[in-house]
């Protein structure tokens, strides 16, 4: 209980920062609308307006707030105007992506810690995927994919979802398995254990706290890829889509509970996997 | 090459046998003579022990004996074959400083792991931990994990592991050395009954003179620089070694002899 007050703390600055800032950055429209109509506006009508825009520079938190509830919980989820709705095509794109890019990583280390060729060959590459921006290369495994037949959203954006959400898995695993010490590997050796025990027995349990680890960093990941692969590529489904719309309809609003949604999201998908983590790792005796 | 060693190993029953053995490790400062013309039998059920400074070589030779560093000259012999056809033949059980147990198994699960890897059937894995456990006195703690156990008893269970498939010789590479010296002669005392009753030939490599003397049936001095033996000392003390027994005049002629040894080795090192 004692951790309350300080939570309560920062969100509430958080929130006192987000009204001033939406005070400071709309005040500007709201009196060049009065200057315009030559009317005086006191202090207290100012910051009264700048709370109730309808295409505010930044929209204030309750307005944020009242758009959720309209398109979380008053819209029927099957509506194209449920956040709901648009969440669940995200996530969905989300843990195809993720699961894609957990098991591409995955192999990638294995084949790393185990053939030094691999190692000095495809490290390089993976650390040059991930320094390209996403943006960029988004619409061209778009336009590929196409070419070679696939039809609809979903493939290309778990695809480039699990573009981004490979690499923190290969980089942690790749540290995990190789995590036993010299010792333990010799006293393996000593049984007279094969590469595949070794591996079962000893690799990859020692390397669970490293791939939980990455997991975690992994999904987000995961779900940053997925709306990036749909802000530049016309979708209509999505949250990536949701911000897009937001955009091109000067709709401060709509971007921002969008952002929220996808903030949401993200925790909630984090939170899901530092739960295993937790329940794992215990069960694992790792928990001490 | 390997006949000479194995006939003379039957003839007196030496169970490990080492002639002019040389190692030497290309390291970046150069070659580092770790092994010099070390001469050796090791007879069944005796009880040898390593005794000499850092980087005298004793661990590299324990580690030879397992097959894990490969000599650079001269021959060895365990059982009769390579150290390598003895290991895969599971001639011994090696104890590592640290216990080096997995923390994601509990101290059952632990022993059981060389079981598992040499294929054991589960009725027989379940008879040789119980057997184990109880014999290094850690009965009730099977379904504890290490991080529950005091450093003596995980090492204690180490043993265990490598006890538990009963191979005839046991490595030992000073497994003592992090603990408290109660706990320490505590461990001893329980290896040396253990020692007794399994009758195994353990080789045993430590820094600790009275843990040497105390122990062993026979104690190999040895110097660094290049590694070699300096001195073996077979024991006149008797069979039953109550831990007062490092008090006796016997005992202690024994430790000056190994202390003399030591020093021996250093003299034109200073």
């Amino acid at each position: 209980m004692r951790s309350v007050l300080p939570i309560l703390t920062v969100l509430i600055a958080i929130v006192a920062i987000w009204y001033a800032g939406a005070v400071w950055m709309n005040s500007a429209w709201t009196l060049a609308q009065a200057e315009r109509a030559e009317a005086e506006l006191t202090f207290g009508e100012v910051v009264a307006d700048t709370m109730r825009q309808e295409r505010p520079r930044l929209p204030a938190p309750h307005q944020v707030a009242a758009e959720l509830k309209n398109t979380v919980i008053d819209k029927k989820v099957t509506s194209k105007r449920s956040l709901v709705f648009h969440g669940w095509i995200t996530l969905r794109s989300t843990l195809a992506g993720f699961a894609l890019g957990t098991v591409v990583g995955l192999l990638m280390a294995v084949s790393i810690v185990y053939s030094r060729v691999m190692d000095m060959s495809l490290m390089p590459w993976a650390i040059i995927s991930q320094t390209i921006p996403i943006v960029a290369i988004a619409p061209m495994i778009i336009v590929v994919l196409a070419s070679i037949g696939v039809e609809g959203r979903g493939v290309p954006k778990a695809i480039i979802s699990a573009y981004l959400c490979f690499f923190p898995v290969l980089v942690g695993m790749t540290k995990g398995l190789r995590s036993p010490d010299a010792m333990q590997l010799d006293l393996l050796k000593t049984y007279g254990a094969s590469g595949w025990a070794v591996f079962w027995k000893l690799r990859l349990p020692s390397s669970m706290p490293y791939l939980f680890t990455s997991l975690k960093i992994g999904i987000a990941a995961a779900l940053v890829g997925t709306i990036v692969g749909e802000l530049p590529t016309g979708a209509i489904r999505g949250l990536g889509a949701r911000i897009l719309i937001g955009d091109q309809f000067g709709n401060p609003i709509m971007i921002w509970s969008a952002l929220i949604a996808a903030a949401c999201l993200a925790a909630g998908l984090v939170t899901v996997v530092a739960v295993l983590q937790g329940v794992t790792l215990r069960r694992m005796g790792f928990g001490r | 090459m390997g006949a000479s060693l194995a006939d003379r190993g039957e003839a007196g029953s030496a169970v490990i046998a080492a002639r002019d053995l040389d190692l030497t490790f290309q390291t970046n400062d150069g070659p580092v003579q770790a092994l010099s013309q070390v001469d050796l039998d090791i007879g069944k059920g005796e009880f040898v022990s390593f005794i000499g400074p850092s980087g005298c070589g004793k661990t590299t030779f324990l580690r030879v004996v397992a097959g894990l560093e490969h000599p650079t000259g001269g021959e060895i012999s365990v059982n009769g074959m390579s150290p390598d056809e003895a290991r895969r033949q599971r001639a011994y059980g090696y104890v590592f400083q640290a216990a080096g147990l997995y923390p994601w198994r509990t101290i059952a699960g632990n022993v059981r792991l060389p079981l598992e890897i040499m294929g054991f059937s589960r009725a027989e894995m379940q008879r040789r931990i119980d057997e184990v456990l109880a014999l290094v006195d850690l009965s009730g703690f099977a379904k504890k994990y290490p991080w529950q156990l005091s450093g003596g008893m995980q090492q204690r269970a180490s043993i265990a592991r490598a006890l538990a498939f009963d191979a005839d010789i046991l490595l030992m590479d000073e497994p003592f050395g992090a603990l408290d010296e109660i706990v320490r002669d505590h461990l001893n005392e329980q290896l040396l009954s253990l020692w007794k009753r399994t009758e195994k030939t353990i080789g045993f490599v430590t820094h600790s003179i009275p843990e040497a003397v105390y122990l062993s049936t026979k104690i190999v001095v040895m110097s660094p620089r290049p590694g070699r033996i300096t001195d073996v000392i077979e024991s006149t003390l008797p069979q039953e070694r109550p831990l007062d027994i490092r008090d006796t005049p016997e005992f202690l002629k024994i430790a000056h002899r190994v202390r003399e040894g030591l020093r021996a080795g250093h003299a034109y090192d200073d």
